[in-house]
């Protein structure tokens, strides 16, 4: 590694370091995008965890590191990094996603269009449930890692994210369609979700345990086949009630059970999250490079 | 098209919707119209300025004077403005030009930053 990229690498482990932990309140949500964009020049890391045990498979982990930034006000940009742990058969990373999202109107309407562009290097023993598509199912998950990591994903995933706030309430509908970029016909999905927080108006004191503090919600998310065989037959799909609590310093704690709706569901999914926000991170990342304060 | 192209395309989009003058002023006139229910509620200020310092004092200053390209929010187009021009700025921000929308806020907790930022 060259000393200036070194350079660079240190002033943003610094920056991040450094900054401000800030109001990560975003909703409920692990698996449904709603048309909220990270705000400019600020840093969301955050970690989720799903659990699960496909019948007659061992029980996993799979984890997601994700860090997203604001790159303007209507340009986000995602990095996940992927692992997984199942019960007898050891840990391994999967791979990596980077997304961006693009708001495509500028003002708020009813219904806000989002368009949402994925690639994605996973290999086969990737279980971050991060969508369900075609029709992933729980033998899927059950295949063991020793042969699931030989198998290579190379993926470009477009989501269209519609969202609306009426009254207090998120409800947001996503369309999934992913490609392997060598093979494979087009594979669809869905995610839709409702949630709002337990208070609509905040209190004035600094608090960790009040109801403007706590967003509760619902999603359902499941598979659609693929272009030659569309529809709900033989696919996966989950109802997922959520929590979110964000603490007085700015943390969100989310967790999620996930109840399999068909046979080829995995009969129980048990997610839980943190996330934490860096405030303006990309200007103190900049300040420090160029030997400022951060 | 490739997400670079995409990404120009729509930045090309922004460039032509920004257009000029403050915010404030760009805000259309039926929404200084809207009333701020929250007006007298003795809770709104604290309340409101609890929520600025979490939400808008990382771009607009801890005691509202601007930074960068954030403007301040002391000047008196700002304070003159209508309860109903702010909370239409905060609900749609100005995405081209690096201010948030904070229409997922629920409306009371806007009505709240509004009520803190015109009492002075
Ligand atoms: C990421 C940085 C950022 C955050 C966070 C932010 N703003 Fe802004 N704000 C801006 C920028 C940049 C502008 C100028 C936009 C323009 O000129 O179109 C602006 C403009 C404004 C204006 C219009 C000012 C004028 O002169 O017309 C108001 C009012 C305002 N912001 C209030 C707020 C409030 C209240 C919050 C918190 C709820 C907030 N802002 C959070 C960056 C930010």
């Amino acid at each position: 590694m060259t000393t200036a990229r070194l350079k660079y690498l240190l002033a943003a482990a610094a920056a991040l370091v450094l900054q401000p932990l800030c109001w990560a309140g975003e909703g409920p949500f692990f698996i449904t995008y709603t048309h909220q964009m990270e705000e400019p020049g600020n840093l969301e890391f955050a970690f989720k965890t799903v659990m699960g045990k496909p019948d007659g498979g061992n029980r996993f982990f799979g984890t997601v590191a994700e860090f997203e930034y604001g790159v303007t006000g209507w340009w986000t940009s995602e990095l996940y990094l992927d692992g997984q742990a199942t019960r007898r058969e050891g840990a391994l990373f999967t791979g990596y996603r980077w997304e961006n999202r693009f708001r495509l109107l500028s003002h708020e309407h009813w219904i806000n269009p989002v368009l949402y562009l994925e690639f994605e290097n996973i290999n086969g023993a990737d279980k971050s449930l991060l969508e369900i598509v075609n029709h992933d199912g729980q033998e899927a998950l059950g295949s063991p890692n020793a042969e699931a990591r030989f198998e290579k994903k190379r993926e470009m995933e477009a989501k269209l994210i519609l969202g609306s706030y009426v009254k207090g309430w998120t409800i947001a509908e996503n369309f999934i369609a992913e490609k392997n970029v060598r093979h494979a016909p087009f594979e669809f999905g869905y995610a839709v979700g409702v949630s709002r927080p337990l208070a609509m108006a905040a209190r004035p004191d600094r608090c960790n345990f009040c109801a403007e503090n706590v967003q509760v919600g619902v999603e359902l998310y499941g598979g659609l086949g693929t272009h030659e065989q569309f529809g709900v037959g033989g696919t996966s799909h989950y109802i997922a009630p959520t929590v979110a609590w964000t603490l007085a310093s700015g943390t969100t704690l989310r967790i999620s059970p996930g109840f399999g709706t068909t046979g080829t569901s995995a009969g129980y999914l048990l997610r839980f999250g943190v996330s934490y926000e860096a405030a303006q991170f990309g200007r103190a990342a900049r300040n420090l490079f160029r030997g400022g304060r951060p | 098209m490739s997400t670079l192209r995409i990404g120009c395309f729509l930045a090309a989009i922004g460039i032509a919707a920004a257009g000029g003058g403050a915010l404030v002023q760009s805000a259309p006139a039926i929404a200084a119209k809207l009333q701020n229910p929250l007006e007298s509620d003795e809770h709104a200020p604290p309340a409101g300025a609890k929520l600025y310092a979490r939400e808008c004092a990382s771009c607009h200053g801890v005691n509202r004077e601007g930074r960068r390209n954030a403007p301040s929010l002391n000047r008196p187009a700002v304070q003159a403005a209508a309860p109903g021009t702010l909370f239409w700025v905060l609900r749609n921000g100005s995405l081209h030009r690096g201010m948030p929308s904070f229409a997922h806020l629920p409306e009371a907790q806007r009505w709240q930053i509004v009520t803190y930022l015109r009492g002075r």
